[in-house]
């Protein structure tokens, strides 16, 4: 069965001067699930998540995304950052707010559209909290709510939860796998966690360095339709990850 | 601060200073250091005078003005040369230059280009005050938080308001604390204009207090001054501080 894939990465390279990032990196992303990218340090893996959404543009291929090539940020793709890359300035409201604000959108719209998105992610009740009164896991949510906001089809999420604290990080896997289940959306997570990587995704892409290549496609299959408290148990979820470390333990200096 | 377990108010060393002036005054060890409550009673005298009100709002416009296009082109410049490698290389000998130049020699060839009267004296003022408000507002500009650049653009930010919605507020810390240390410069500078371009505002009023050893009259219009400066740097200091706890959030 072929699927119907929300970004195509064709050919990719990028060069930074004499470097090789990435070397000829093809890989495909189905549509409405969540691949995540999983790697070593140093293996292109943001450098990747960047060039899909534009932020860097590649040495040459292609990105394409629902069919247009993409050259530079759009409204069809939002990113959620690893350093939460919210405005110290601003409210909550404002935060989520901001993607819509720069479209654009006016005021009394763009804070019911938000108003919804805090309540989504849970945190009804601080819209009009500034970020440095919240805890880590706190930001990353506005962080989340602000990518949804806009309502993008493609979510680039950059090691989303390597900020916040294991407990707070296990609530948000769970979460993500709500979101992926509810949200038709398409989700490219970026990761270094092995454990997370099997738990959450749909597809794993494993990358390694040096040069920058896709090694191996990985599908959990088995334990896709479980409840959340038993995939930590699956032995198809242990084999994996299992399975990514030796591949992987050789590139771990 | 706490002496012998007591709280000292604020500004405590003013106070002790200036009980130490009276007394020197009132010993009347020097003609020229008249006594803090003379001074203050001169003040009083002369503040309601047409001559002082004249004076202060002479030297008031000329610092407003000065001080606002200090602002105005100092900050967007401070920007641009923050953001903007190319425009960085080629202002940013100028402004270290003129940072540290003596600004007060410029003054004849200021005066030979704008003439003797108000504008020069605010030109003056604005050249004070300008270079340390550009200096700051770059170097706020430069550390900013690439994620916040990468977030902006991400949601398809024009340059307008990634300039106006992200760089002016993550540098606005540093632009305060830059446009503090201009507006003392520019106190400096609207004098300077005053004495050496033409004789008007508090510059009159020190040339001809001094001129005719009114010592109580020159030093009530000095200690004006020195208040004026004062309550402005406080004032902007109060507002460095509102913004001071996402200074430290930054990075």
């Amino acid at each position: 069965m072929s699927k119907d894939n929300a970004v195509t990465v064709k050919n990719v390279y990028k060069n930074y001067g004499e470097t090789e990032a990435l070397s000829d990196m093809s890989l495909d992303f189905p549509r409405g699930e969540l691949t995540s990218l999983l790697g070593p340090s140093g293996c292109g893996k943001t450098t990747l998540l960047k060039i899909i959404a534009g932020l860097l543009p590649a040495t040459s291929g292609e990105v394409i995304v629902n069919g247009q090539i993409v050259k530079e940020p759009g409204p069809d793709r939002a990113f959620v950052f690893q350093d939460f890359a919210l405005l110290p300035w601003a409210s909550v409201i404002r935060n989520v707010a901001f993607g819509l604000e720069l479209r654009g959108v006016v005021k009394s719209e763009r804070e019911s559209i938000a108003q919804k998105y805090i309540g989504d992610v849970g945190l009804k009740g601080f819209e009009n909290s500034f970020p440095h009164e919240l805890s880590g896991g706190m930001r990353q949510r506005v962080g989340l709510a602000r990518a949804l906001s806009v309502d993008a089809q493609v979510l680039l999420m950059d090691e989303p939860f390597s900020a916040v604290d294991e407990q707070t990080r296990r609530k948000f896997q769970e979460d993500l796998l709500n979101l992926v289940k509810n949200e038709n959306k398409t989700f490219i997570f970026v990761t270094h966690s092995i454990e997370e990587a099997v738990y959450v995704s749909d597809q794993i892409a494993l990358l390694l360095p040096r040069p920058s290549r896709v090694s191996e496609i990985i599908r959990p299959t088995s334990f896709k339709n479980k409840d959340v408290d038993s995939i930590r148990r699956d032995s198809e979820y242990l084999d994996i990850v299992d399975r990514i470390w030796k591949s992987l333990r050789t590139y771990v200096k | 601060m706490k002496l012998f377990g007591y709280r000292l108010p604020a500004m405590s060393s003013l106070i002790l200073w200036g009980l130490l002036w009276e007394v020197f005054g009132r010993l009347e060890v020097t003609y020229f250091i008249p006594s803090l409550s003379a001074i203050f009673d001169t003040f009083l005298e002369i503040a309601p005078t047409k001559v002082f009100i004249k004076a202060v709002s002479e030297t008031a416009y000329a610092f407003l003005a000065g001080t606002f296009y200090a602002v105005v082109i100092g900050v967007p410049t401070g920007i641009l040369m923050g953001k903007n490698r190319i425009i960085d290389e080629l202002l940013l000998p100028w402004v270290n230059m003129f940072l540290s130049a003596p600004l007060t020699a410029l003054v004849p060839v200021l005066m030979v280009l704008f003439g003797f009267g108000m504008k020069s004296i605010i030109i003056i003022t604005t050249l004070f005050a300008i270079w340390i408000i550009i200096l700051n507002t770059r170097a706020g500009v430069m550390q900013i938080n690439r994620s916040l650049v990468d977030m902006a653009r991400s949601f398809g930010a024009k340059p307008i308001d990634a300039f106006f919605k992200i760089y002016f507020w993550a540098a606005l810390p540093e632009i305060l604390g830059g446009v503090r240390i201009g507006f003392i410069r520019a106190v400096k500078g609207v004098i300077i204009g005053q004495l050496l371009i033409s004789i008007v505002g508090f510059g009159a009023l020190f040339e001809l207090y001094s001129s005719n050893f009114l010592m109580k009259h020159f030093w009530a219009v000095i200690i004006v001054l020195f208040a004026m400066a004062f309550t402005i740097s406080e004032i902007l200091a109060f507002f460095e501080r509102k913004v001071a706890y996402y200074a430290s959030k930054r990075g």
